[in-house]
Order: structure tokens, then sequence, then C-alpha cells
């Protein structure tokens, strides 16, 4: 078969193009055919860097054989969500807002994969301003599932996942602010890694929600994901919550299988609206563990059943502070009108340049934010945030490691919660948590049912990124999905 | 002790239009209306935790004062005004004032 090399793990894909076993041209233009024949099923993309993304790839191939050393991503097309800045490319953060908005720089992210000769082959769907948890709320439609293209993609890195899972991109990054990253990659049956806060720049990266969202690294496989996350890593000047901590190289992690790894099944995850499959499916991994030797133990994190309520209010809180920047006068969209005042302009603006969901959760936040309501709502979810941490701090001092759903259901059919935003909001209640606490966790394919996947998250004491991938391959090694099942997912 | 709640009336939605800066339609302020007492309605469960006491947690990871060189970098100002969709020269051009 033509699309074989596709299929082949990436982290073996760029040592074949290092020592001239395919070249990165070859590997680019089938991955281009590929995104030709089905993106107009999937609508992974916003853009595509065709020509460009070719040019580069000769230019390696070229490099290459001259005995050049090349980077640690290099010939790979890696896909970027539409809210990270690269620069003289289209950052439309799925909105009508900045649907002509050219990045003028890079974000750190962007920079490091072009330093590790990585191919930037487009920008992805997502959910407008990464608000929503199915990429059916961007201005450019909605992102389709590879594995039935009548259900969601999860979100908001919708279009990131699909295009992983169905073979249009070898790597692709994602944003995660309460699951963005975590929802589609359980939902298309990839890997997809939140990193601790901290751990990646947010330079570049378009703000929701800053004390809650990081960027971080999607594969198809737990050993690509640990090397894309070693390049995209790191201290950066430019955005000051960044973490002086050294990164570690996460792709060492795998030398060595783990011991004694002490694991904690929180009850909370568990509860009510996590359907049955998904529970059975989980469990069913756990038991695996077991049988390999690993111990586990139900345990308790009380304040987790008020995560949902409380990381809404933080995120609409800032996204209200964060996207007043919008007033089309700088960028963004601009009515042609004239002779009106400013802030009728600016509401014309903001009226037409917003969807639905940008502009409810705005409002909400303009509430919560408001004189009289910010005691009652963000104080007191900020507080509700402090006993959420501690209750991971204590979990922690016993467990290595926590196991849980990401998702609460299987992928649901498009349009099934348009009308019902807090029906939607709910999807989220196993993701949030990790984004309240900062800490890392990453969603590992698990199963199937009736042929729609399930993920398995992992969460980790701050920085232990290292326990997550150990696990995870683990995981991987002991769990087979069969990819026939699905519509657009095999090569 | 629990807190009352009034729901938001339509006159309060059009308020919080006016401090976020978004027009609304007739239509739009009676669904968001409804929306948004209908998750401030969720909201509400966070009252049952007692934060008595309990600092608030605005970031994850204690940093203070983080500093860099006060030194230009990229972008240049004339690549940032490539974005601009109103501008003469150098300058952005902006609706009327008063």
């Amino acid at each position: 078969m033509v699309n074989r090399i596709l299929d082949i793990p990436v982290w073996e894909i760029v040592k074949k193009i290092a020592n001239q076993e395919i070249s990165s041209e070859e590997y680019i233009s089938k991955t281009l055919e590929r995104i030709q024949k089905i993106e107009p099923k999937i609508n992974a993309y916003i853009t595509v860097i065709k020509e460009a993304s070719l040019d580069k790839a000769l230019e390696l191939d070229k490099q290459i054989i001259q005995g050049k050393t090349v980077g640690r991503l290099a010939g790979l097309p890696i896909a970027i969500k539409d809210s990270i800045c690269v620069k003289n490319i289209k950052t439309t953060c799925g909105s009508r807002m900045l649907e002509n908005f050219v990045s003028p720089y890079n974000a750190t992210v962007a920079e490091k994969i072009i330093q590790e000769d990585g191919i930037i082959i487009g920008k992805t769907n997502l959910d407008e301003f990464a608000m929503g948890t199915s990429t059916e709320h961007s201005y450019f439609g909605a992102t389709r599932n590879p594995w039935d293209s009548t259900k969601v993609s999860g979100g908001s890195s919708g279009g990131s996942a699909a295009a992983l899972a169905s073979f249009e991109a070898a790597l692709a990054l994602g944003s995660d602010t309460g699951g963005s990253i975590r929802s589609p990659a359980s939902f298309c049956s990839v890997v997809g890694l939140k990193p601790t806060y901290g751990a990646v720049s947010r330079f570049g990266l378009v703000s929701y929600s800053n004390s809650l969202e990081q960027i971080g690294p999607i594969a198809r496989d737990i050993q690509s994901c640990a090397l894309f996350m070693d390049c995209i890593g790191g201290h950066d000047i430019r955005d000051s919550t960044s973490n002086n901590k050294v990164p570690e190289q996460f792709t060492d992690s795998f030398e060595e299988t783990p011991k004694n790894l002490k694991i904690g099944i929180p009850n909370e995850f568990f509860g009510e609206g996590i359907q049955e499959e998904v529970q059975k499916s989980v469990w069913n991994v756990v038991h695996k563990l077991e049988g390999l030797g690993f111990h586990y133990e139900k345990t308790n994190l009380p304040m987790v059943k008020y995560a949902l309520p409380a990381y809404y209010i933080i995120a609409m809180s800032e996204a209200s502070s964060n996207l007043a920047r919008y007033d089309g006068l700088r960028y963004g969209f601009n009515v042609p009108e004239k002779n009106l005042n400013w802030n009728t302009i600016f509401s014309k603006n903001r009226r037409n340049g917003f969807g639905k969901e940008v502009r409810q959760r705005i409002m909400l936040g303009t509430y919560t934010l408001s004189a009289g309501y910010f005691d009652q709502y963000y104080l007191k979810a900020q507080k509700i945030r402090t006993l959420i941490k501690q209750d991971f701090d204590k979990v922690f001092k016993k467990f290595d490691i926590l196991l849980a759903p990401s998702m609460p259901i299987i992928p649901f059919t498009m349009g099934e919660k348009l009308k019902d935003p807090l029906a939607l909001y709910m999807c989220d209640v196993n993701t949030v948590p990790a984004n309240l606490a900062g800490i890392p966790s990453i969603s590992i394919p698990c199963g199937l049912s009736s042929g729609l996947p399930i993920g398995i998250q992992i969460m980790g004491p701050p920085f232990r990124e290292d326990l997550l991938f150990k696990t995870g391959r683990l995981i991987e090694e002991n769990v087979t999905i069969d990819k026939s099942a699905g519509e657009f997912t095999n090569v | 002790m629990k807190k009352t709640y009034q729901p938001i009336s339509e006159k309060d939605v059009s308020h919080l239009a006016e401090l976020a800066r978004l027009e609304l339609s007739r239509k739009d302020v009676t669904e968001i209306r409804l929306q948004l007492n209908k998750i401030l309605d969720y909201f509400k469960m966070i009252d049952d935790v007692d934060t008595e006491g309990v600092s608030p947690t605005y970031h994850v990871f204690d940093l203070v004062n983080i500093l860099r060189e006060d030194k230009p970098h990229s972008p240049k100002p004339k690549d940032l005004l490539e974005n601009v969709p109103k501008k003469k020269d150098r300058y952005i051009k902006a609706p009327r004032m008063i």
C-alpha cells in the first residue's frame, strides 16, 4: 500500500527521514494527498500550507543528503491549533472576528517546532476562541469525528485530534483550558497531554483563560507524544507564568518500566453522568494493570464535585476580560459604518465578530466580575480552587498517579447538545479538575463502545509527566484498538 | 446561611451588554437571559462550600517578580500595523470620541 508510511509511528518515521530511508518530501506529499482526500468529510483544517511545506521538505532532504545534522522533528508534517500564532499565516481562532488576522510573529512553540526542523503543514479548526467541547462552535464549520462522521470530534482542539486520527498530520498542537486537548484526544482515540501549568510557554497563544490554559502535544502514540513534548517544553522569558524548572527529557521515561506504582482511583470521577460503557472500559485497564502487578486503591477528592461550576466561573470571568481587546480597531472584524460614536461602533464590531457561545460567555463573565457579584462568584470560585488543589496535594502524598475516564460519555451526534449549553459544559466534568490544580493529565485510547472511542485519563503531581508517559505506555501495550472500525481511521 | 438570588431581568441583560460592549437584538436579550439564569442557577451549588478563612488561588504556582531586560524585540511596530483595518500612514483611524 502506497500510504503505508503514514501508519508508521512518528518517532520511527523521524529516524527514517534522518537516515534517508524515506524522504521528507515523500512523507509530506502523502500527507497532503491524504488531506485533499479527507478534508471534505472531516474539516480538520482552517488553513493548509501546501507549497511552502513541500519546499521546506525538499530543502530539508537536501540538507540530510549533504550530511547536515537535523532537528528532532525533522521533516514531520505538524498541525497547529488555530489559536496559536504562526508568523505570516492566518490565526483565526475559529472566529469571524479574526477571519483575516495574519500573525506578525511566531508563538514560542511554533519557533521551537521550526528550530527542530518540523514542517508546519496547517492550522486546525477549533471552537471559537477555544470555547467549547465539540468543535461545533467554529465560524468555519464543525470538525467531524474520523471514527464516524455523524459524531462530534470533541473540542476545542477537535481539528488537531481529528487530523491525527485520520492521518492528515504526524503531530499536532492543542491547547487545554478545561479539557480542550483531552476531550478530542478521547473522542478521536489519540494521545493528548495537558502539561503541568507553566511547563510549555503560552507566548503566542490567543488568551482565553490565562490561569488555566496550557499548550500541549497530541500524537497517535505515546512515544511520539513524549518526543513532541521534549521539543516544545521549557522556560520562556516571554511568558511570565512559564516555570523555570529545567525541562526533563521525557523520551528517556521509556528506558525503564515503572515499578511499585501506586494507583489511585478517585470515586468522584466515576459518579453520576459517567456512562456505564465508559466506566467499564476504564476499569478494564485498571484490572489489566493490576494483573501486571500494580496496586490500586479507591480514593476521594471531596472538593472535586465543585470543580465544574468553579471552573466555568473562573474561565468566563477571565474570558470576558481577555476578549475586551477585540474592538475591531487595531485588528479584527470591523463594520463598514461611519459617523457613529466609539461605543456604538465597538458594540457593533463585537456583536457581529463574535459567535453566540462567545457572546454568552463574555456576558456571564461580565456578570460574575461585576460590582456586588465578584465575591459571590469569582472570589468564591478561586477559594474553592484552593480547596481542590489541597485535595490533589493530599492524594498525591499517597498515590503516584490517578486513573479516571477522560470524558463521561462516548462521542455524541452532531448538533445533539447545541441547544443546551449547560449539557455541553457537563462533558468537561472530569477534565477541569486538572486545570484548576495545574497538574499534568494525559488522555490515552482505552477502548471502543459501539465502534466509538473511549479514553482513559492519567493525572500526576506537577512536573511528573514522566509518570504519565510510563503508565501510558503500559496501557498502550496492553490495549488493542481496532482501527478498522473507523470510517476514516485507516490508511 | 443560604443566599437569596434574584433572577436576571431583561434590563440586567441590557446593562451587562452595555458593560461588555455587545450590541444585542431584542431576540438576543430574551435568549441570553434564559441561558444566563439557567447557568447561574447551576453555579449556586458553590454556596454549599464553606470557604471561611480560605485564601483564593489566582495562580497555581507562586511565581513572583518575574523580570526580564527591557529590550525591544520583534515584531516591529510596522508589522503590527499590518492588521489595522482603517489607517492613515502610521496612524490607526478610530471612531470619533465626542
